[in-house]
This record gives structure tokens, sequence and C-alpha cells, in this order.
């Protein structure tokens, strides 16, 4: 087993998250924690007139994969439409993370699209963060 | 003379090799334990040799697996210094222990207003069970604090027990903090104000010597499969008046003596609380495992342990960004849960996994004490018979491997 999952990419972005933050006033919000690993993200999605996604911005608390599959996610749907985001394939954020999971990783790594969606869907939020470093 | 290199010949899995040339080292008993030889063995022979349903055949084979069945319950009767075997019930682990309290006696004897006691240390099992009967009763859970290190703030329990306390029901060694907490002390306070006292064993069966009428405890549940026993089967013991005058749990073959189409008289101790086909091969097995701890002499284990959990937690300190969590010296079991700055647990586990180092991250069933401490996670690595301080050098040094690979200075 010498695949490393700790590729540079994925340190980076956890030391240097993408698109990190939140927005007020977001079209949809949503929040979701992953039980098991304690690993929680929040992200926001502001939508402009033609419901492509204008801004976006996450926070979260976890491992290096699940904050790291965040700022990918985000960066990745600047500008799609809502319809776009609602389709958005698991596989192929598992292809931009890039880096071979096990099972229980692949949770972590879709933690944040899992967010995304049930937001996008119109899910009511159902909590507020509860940790922060 | 306590040989852990032939201890460690006991156990055929630590002969594992994780990856190709990487070896096994376990550093996850608190999770599950790994077993002795001669427990697979005992298994096998049961099913080899002797397997058949037991309490109700008059041939050869169900005579030879009942005996073996209630030979067991002797040997953890004797293990926990029970004065009766009858107090001893084969349940499925110790979570279904507490269930069957929770189910059995409290709901003939917790009523609105009524108090149940539990301690922030509590994994879930010593938890839900409660918050499910004090929601169907109205009846109201409290817990009694820790203080920074982990240990319990046992000059509160004034505050904390009231003539509305009917149970105390609290760990007698933290799965995440190691706390050891006073059990005799924490037991006779209950009795004071009136109420039962119920002890988690689970992390303390497999690691010291357990005295249930030292400890006047009046219910103990643990788990065979984190004492070198096989999982499926766990011990709930109960002082005899209690047992007796609580009601069945499960219900249907083999805890019945008598049953009509308008009722049933329901057997006599342990059988009433054994409900169906019981785990015949788990009993055998649990039997084996309390046989080979005994060998070893509970207080040699955890002497062991203590050596190997000193050692640990003074290497473990040296590392930069380490929070190390619960109590030093003489409170804490053979467990160290910790954090380190800059670093996930889930990104420490894997990293170790690498190296062959199976060690556990997450809140181990314990998320209300996660909060407590302000952390969503923890790594935890626990000791065991077989632990030497050649692993324990190997977890510090992958340790700081973690570190490395996170560029962390």
């Amino acid at each position: 087993m010498d695949a490393n999952i700790y590729r540079e990419q994925i340190i980076d972005l956890y030391e240097n998250p993408l698109n990190y933050g939140e927005i007020e006033n977001p079209d949809f919000t949503y929040e979701e924690d992953n039980p098991l690993c304690g690993d929680v993200i929040r992200i926001d999605v502001r939508l402009d007139d033609q419901n492509r996604v204008a801004e976006v911005a996450w926070r979260g608390d976890g491992c290096a994969i699940s904050q790291a599959s965040a700022s990918l996610l985000t960066e990745e749907i600047k500008g799609k439409t809502l319809d776009e985001v609602k389709a958005f394939p698991s596989e192929k954020l598992l292809e931009l993370i890039g880096v071979p999971l096990s099972m229980a990783r692949v949770k972590c790594a879709l933690l944040s699209l899992k967010v995304l969606k049930a937001g996008a869907y119109g899910i009511p939020d159902p909590g507020t963060m509860r940790t922060h470093e | 003379m306590y040989d852990v290199e032939r201890i460690r010949d006991d156990f055929p899995i630590l002969k594992t090799e994780v990856y190709p040339g990487v070896p096994l080292v376990y550093l996850d008993s608190a999770a599950s334990s790994q077993k002795p030889l001669t427990v697979i063995r005992a298994m096998d022979d049961y099913y080899e040799h002797y397997h058949a349903n037991v309490h109700r055949g008059v041939h050869r084979l169900s005579e030879l697996a009942t005996t073996e069945y209630e030979a067991a319950r002797e040997k953890i009767a004797r293990f926990v210094n029970a004065p009766e075997i009858e107090q001893i019930i084969y349940v499925g682990n110790a979570t279904e222990g507490f269930n069957l309290v929770a189910y059995a006696w409290g709901r003939a004897n917790i009523g609105s207003g009524d108090e149940i006691l539990l301690t922030e240390l509590e994994h879930h099992a010593n938890i839900v069970p409660w918050q499910i009967l004090a929601e169907e009763k109205g009846a109201t859970l409290r817990y009694l604090p820790i203080l920074d290190d982990g240990t319990l703030a046992i000059e509160r329990l004034g505050e904390f027990l009231t003539e509305r306390t009917k149970l105390f029901s609290f760990t007698a060694a933290s799965n995440v903090a190691g706390t050891i907490t006073p059990v005799r002390e924490l037991v006779d306070a209950a009795h004071s104000v009136g109420a039962l006292a119920m002890v988690d064993a689970a992390q303390l069966a497999p690691h010291m010597p357990v005295d249930v009428q030292a400890m006047d405890c009046d219910f103990l549940a643990f788990s065979s499969h984190k004492m070198c026993g096989p999982t499926g089967i766990g011990i709930l013991y109960g002082k005899r008046h209690l047992l007796e005058t609580m009601p069945p749990f499960m219900s249907g073959g083999d805890m019945i003596r008598r049953v009509t189409f308008d009722g049933f008289v329901p057997n006599d101790l342990p059988w009433k609380f054994e409900a169906g086909t019981p785990r015949i091969a788990e009993a055998v097995g649990l039997g084996a495992a309390i046989d080979y701890l005994s060998s070893l002499g509970m207080d040699a284990v955890h002497e062991h342990e203590r050596a190997v959990t000193d050692y640990a937690f003074e290497a473990l300190s040296d590392i930069p960004g380490i929070r190390i969590i619960g109590p030093l010296g003489s409170q804490r079991g053979g467990l160290i849960s910790f954090t380190l700055a800059g670093l996930h647990p889930h990104d420490i586990a894997e990293i170790l996994d690498k190296k062959g180092i199976a060690i556990r991250a997450g809140h181990h069933c314990a998320m209300p004490l996660h909060q407590r401490l302000g952390l969503s996670a923890t790594a935890r690595a626990s000791f065991y018979v077989h632990t030497t301080f050649e692993e324990i050098d190997q977890l510090t040094a992958a340790l700081h491997h973690a570190r490395s690979v996170f560029k962390l200075k």
C-alpha cells in the first residue's frame, strides 16, 4: 500500500482551503456531519438571476479528505446551474480528489456533496455549526 | 514472571501482516480485543464434537453442550466473585445488559419525576437506554460532571444524588479518558439516598480484577469480545432479589417454566432472562477466555498494562501539539486518547494504518463526552496483555511521521 492519499494538493487544501467562509443571505444553506468521525461541513450558495451559482462558501471541521473535498467541490460548481448542481455525480468529485480511498474514507470525501445537494433540493437546514477550532 | 513474548505466541493474529511486509501492531483492544488460540479452539471443538441444543435434549451431545454452557457461567461467576452462579445472565454484550435493566427493572420501577444519574464519561450504551426510559416515563436524566482532567467531580455528588434519584449508572473505566472511577465510593453514595447502582465494567473486566461483592453494586455489565472472548455474548450480573422480582426482558422458549394458551410461568434464574436458543459456542469461548485471563492473573495483567501505559504516556507527551485526554497515573486504565494540532484523528489513523498500526479514531461512542471536552473526535491507542514497549516506540515514531506528512513544524 504505497498509494499515498495525502498527496501534496490534499495537504495544501487542508491548510489553505478555497472558498472558506460564509455568505450573507444565501439562497440556500445546509449543514451536516458524519456522525462516525465527527466531520462537519456547512455550505452556503447564492444564485444569480439565471439560477447559476454566483457565490459559494463553506465552513467545516474534519479530516483532510473531507475538508479538501469541500474546497474542490465548491471550486468546481461556480457558474453551474442549480440543475447541474443537483445532478453533480459523486464519481466526478472522487475524480477531482484523485487519490484511492477506502470505503470509510469515501464517506468523508462525499460529505460535502451530500451537504450541497441537500441544500440544492431545498431541504431545511437542520442545525447550527457545533464545532470550530 | 509476566513474559509478554510468550503471551504474544498465544495470539495467532499477531503474526499477521496487514500489508505485504508490514506486521500488525494492534493498539485497538478497547474497541475489541484479539483472541488467544485456546478460545478459537474451544469454539471449534464445540462445533466439531458436541454441538447440540441445550437444556432440552436427553441425548449425549445435548448433555455435553449444556454442561459446558453452564460450566462457563460458573467460571464467570468466580471471575467476578458473584455470590451465586444464577446471578450471571448471558446477554449479547454490555449494551444488551443496560437495555435489559432499563426495560425489565426500569419500566417497573421508574416513574414520573424520578431521576436517573449518569456521568459525563459514559458510553452511548449507558446513555441511550436511559434516555428512552426517561422519555417514556417522564423521568429526568442528570449527569455528574467531570473535571478538566477527565476525573469525576466527586465532591459534587451531593448536588446530583437526591431523594428523587432511583438509579446511578456509571462506568468503572472510561473508554475515552481512561479514567478509573472509585466504584465502591459511588455505589455507597447511591445507596445512601436509596438509589440502586449499576456499573459499566466493559473497560474494567478485561483489564483488572472485578469483585461484585466488594463493589456492592446492584447491576454490572460487560462484554466478552473486549476480554479475549468471542463477539455476540456479554454478561449482566445482578443482585438476586432484584433479578427475581424483575419481569422477563425477552420472551419465548427456554425462559419459561410452563406455558398454556392463556399465559406462562417464567423459568428460574438465570434462564428467565435467556429466551430462545442461547449463544452456546460463544459461552464456551468466553469460558475459555476466562480460563486464559485467569492463567495470566488479572493483577499481573493490570500491572503489565500499567507499565505500558506509563511508558506510552511519557513517550507521547513529548510529541509537539499533542493533547492527551484524561488523567495521569493511577486513575488511568490501559488506553490513551489524544489529538494532534493540525492533524485530524482520521488522518492520523489512516497514516498509522499504512505502518500496520491499528488505532481508533472518532468519538468512540461517547459523543456527549467529546462535546464536553470541546472536541469532535480523538485518536485512541489502547493496550492489552500482548502490548510491548517496542510497539509503543513504533506508535511514537509513526506519530512523528504523520506530523511530517502534514508538514507540521
